[in-house]
């Protein structure tokens, strides 16, 4: 077989004369152009979460009026008359401030906790058994369970309801940290040893911000855990040195059967829960781990 | 060569002539497996001069990772020392900086003038404002000072390797360790990678220890070639390469010299010099496309 293209060998591809062009400056229609509006505004994620919130309004208001009774469940609009009466004459804010300020006091100690015994355990081999053993046995311990020996130890005032927060907040955040702080790449840790990093500023200049994506995670899973633990530590036993917070507002108003104060209650917890989410922990992923591309 | 290993430290010649920044002798490294102990090298020696281009060259497992790590402080020698300037070496610092093969040696957190002036703050002592103007001023050699602003993830692996080059020469370590630097980029960009450092090193004559596995960048790279054999690493031959360049490939001279490092590595001789300049498999380099293109 010498010859090279002839009908007998269909195996071969036929010999195609070669070419250049001369390109000119690309004129024909725009590079680049605007997406139509309605998908521009469909990506815009507090709008997709607005109409999600409508539809569950909606929802509830139609299974209201077909229920029919105010006492079990009142309607969207009568819980909203009756929270925006609760703003009105301060009685909701006031409640919530008592809470947030004994919230705030436990979360911040828990994170200061968490992270004195992350880096700990980042440092030593006995911290990390300490951090892996405490953990595995109190993470799993339900904060409310630990009230009545915290009243105990630090009686009816707001030391034993932080004492109940930092329990609900360190164990998550601690696990999340350490978690996050495995996770970096050895790349990274040696890049830091070679600036001849160590100890205390190895850990904050090089592991945290490394680790910022689960710890912000974990801060964001503390923070629902210490809502949940302070509302129930305030239903249980209420008032903590006379004054009682959002759960001892929904707890009396349930007593006196104003369901829909009640339901102002719940709505007010929810409120503050996706107003931190949307203004706290947005703000902070934005500008943090979503502006350096660790997460999108 | 041999006369220079006998000669005594830091000797002054007629000519000026100082003896040699970095001696490696006989040294042994180890690494620990959950099953068992590997030898990487066994009692390698060799001297790196002020202004080499000093490449370690050989097929995977020869151990040249491992000994650049242990020049670095990160693994200590378990026979041998390693002494830089006549100090030996215990610990990762920042008179030897080394640029990684993996992109994610820049932490994300910083931009790209940050990545630079992190170090010469961390390690230099260096205030805020001249550490940016030595940041600006590397980054400009090696051609990013348009994207000083932007972050690590909106580059692509090529601009993030010549922030870590530039990042290592703003700090003026005594010696310049790098690790397959190029090796996870496109071949085209490779090459111009590599045309960048020679003109990099033409401008400032730093001190270069170069890790790779294609034996084409070694002649291109280096001056002097050290090579190594596999399991363990042991020292097979020293050659000298000053003799070529990026335009030197397609000569007699460069094919002979490339098929005399093949012979001494396999001890077989090269059938096609071409195809056998890579020692690696291909698939070793992976090429990693930048981020944002995936998020597309």
């Amino acid at each position: 077989m010498t010859t090279i293209a002839t009908t007998t060998s269909p195996s071969l591809p036929p010999l195609r004369p070669e070419y250049e062009r001369e390109l000119e400056p690309f004129t024909a229609t725009a590079v680049a152009r605007a997406l139509p509006l309605r998908q521009r505004l469909w990506q815009n994620s507090g709008l997709r979460r607005a109409v999600i919130l409508l539809v569950l309004a909606a929802l509830w208001e139609t299974v209201a009026r077909l229920q029919n009774n105010d006492l079990l469940l009142p309607s969207f609009l009568a819980t909203a008359q009756a929270f925006i009466e609760g703003l009105t004459n301060g009685e909701l804010l006031s409640k919530a401030a008592i809470s947030l300020t004994i919230l705030l006091q436990g979360y911040a100690a828990g994170i200061a906790l968490a992270f004195a015994l992350t880096t700990l355990a980042v440092s030593t081999t006995i911290g990390r058994d300490v951090l892996d053993t405490l953990t595995a046995m109190f993470n799993p311990l339900p904060a409310i369970a630990l009230l009545p020996l915290a009243l105990l130890w630090f009686g009816l005032g707001s030391g034993s309801l932080i004492f109940v927060l930092i329990h609900s907040v360190l164990w998550p955040l601690a696990l999340n940290t350490y978690a996050g702080f495995r996770g970096v790449p050895d790349t990274l840790r040696m890049t830091g040893r070679n600036y001849g990093l160590r100890g205390l500023r190895y850990v904050l200049l090089i592991l945290v911000p490394a680790a910022l994506p689960a710890i912000v995670s974990g801060l964001k899973i503390g923070w629902a855990f210490a809502w949940r633990t302070l509302i129930a530590a305030e239903l249980v036993f209420g008032a903590s040195s006379g004054k009682g917070g959002l759960g001892w507002y929904i707890f009396q108003n349930r007593n006196e059967l104003y369901t829909d104060r009640v339901f102002a209650g719940l709505a007010m917890v929810i409120l503050i829960g996706l107003l931190v989410e949307g203004l706290v922990f947005r703000t902070l992923e934005a500008a943090t781990v979503r502006r350096w591309g660790m997460q999108r | 060569m041999t006369a220079t290993v006998s000669q005594p430290l830091r000797v002054v010649g007629a000519a000026g002539q100082r003896g040699p920044l970095l001696q490696i002798e006989d040294v042994s490294l180890e690494y620990r497996t959950p099953e068992r102990v590997v030898r990487a090298t066994h009692r390698v020696s060799f001297d790196v001069h002020a202004g080499d281009r000093f490449v370690l060259l050989g097929p995977s497992g020869c151990g040249k990772s491992t000994l650049l790590k242990a020049v670095a402080g990160f693994v200590p020698p378990i026979e041998g020392e390693i002494r830089l300037d006549g100090e030996r070496v215990r610990a990762p610092g920042p008179d030897r900086i080394v640029v990684f093969q993996e992109f994610d040696q820049l932490p994300p957190w910083k931009t790209v003038k940050q990545n630079v002036m992190f170090p010469l703050m961390q390690a230099r002592g260096l205030r805020r404002a001249e550490a940016a103007d030595v940041a600006l001023h590397y980054l400009d050699k090696v051609g990013l000072a348009n994207f000083a602003d932007a972050y690590p993830h909106t580059l692509s692996g090529g601009m993030k390797q010549r922030v870590a080059i530039a990042r290592a020469l703003a700090l003026r370590p005594k010696v310049l360790l790098m690790d397959e630097p190029f090796a996870a980029l496109d071949a085209l960009t490779r090459r111009r990678m590599q045309e960048e450092l020679l003109a990099l090193w033409q401008d400032a004559a730093f001190t270069l220890l170069f890790v790779t596995h294609s034996i084409e960048e070694a002649l291109v790279v280096g001056n002097r070639i050290l090579l190594l054999s596999p399991h363990p690493g042991r020292v097979r031959a020293e050659l000298n390469s000053h003799q070529f360049d990026l335009h030197s490939q397609g000569s007699a001279a460069f094919q002979q010299t490339a098929q005399r490092i093949h012979r001494l590595l396999f001890d077989t001789p090269a059938a096609d010099a071409a195809a056998g300049t890579d020692i690696a498999d291909a698939a070793d380099a992976a090429d990693i496309p930048p981020r944002t293109a995936q998020a597309r």
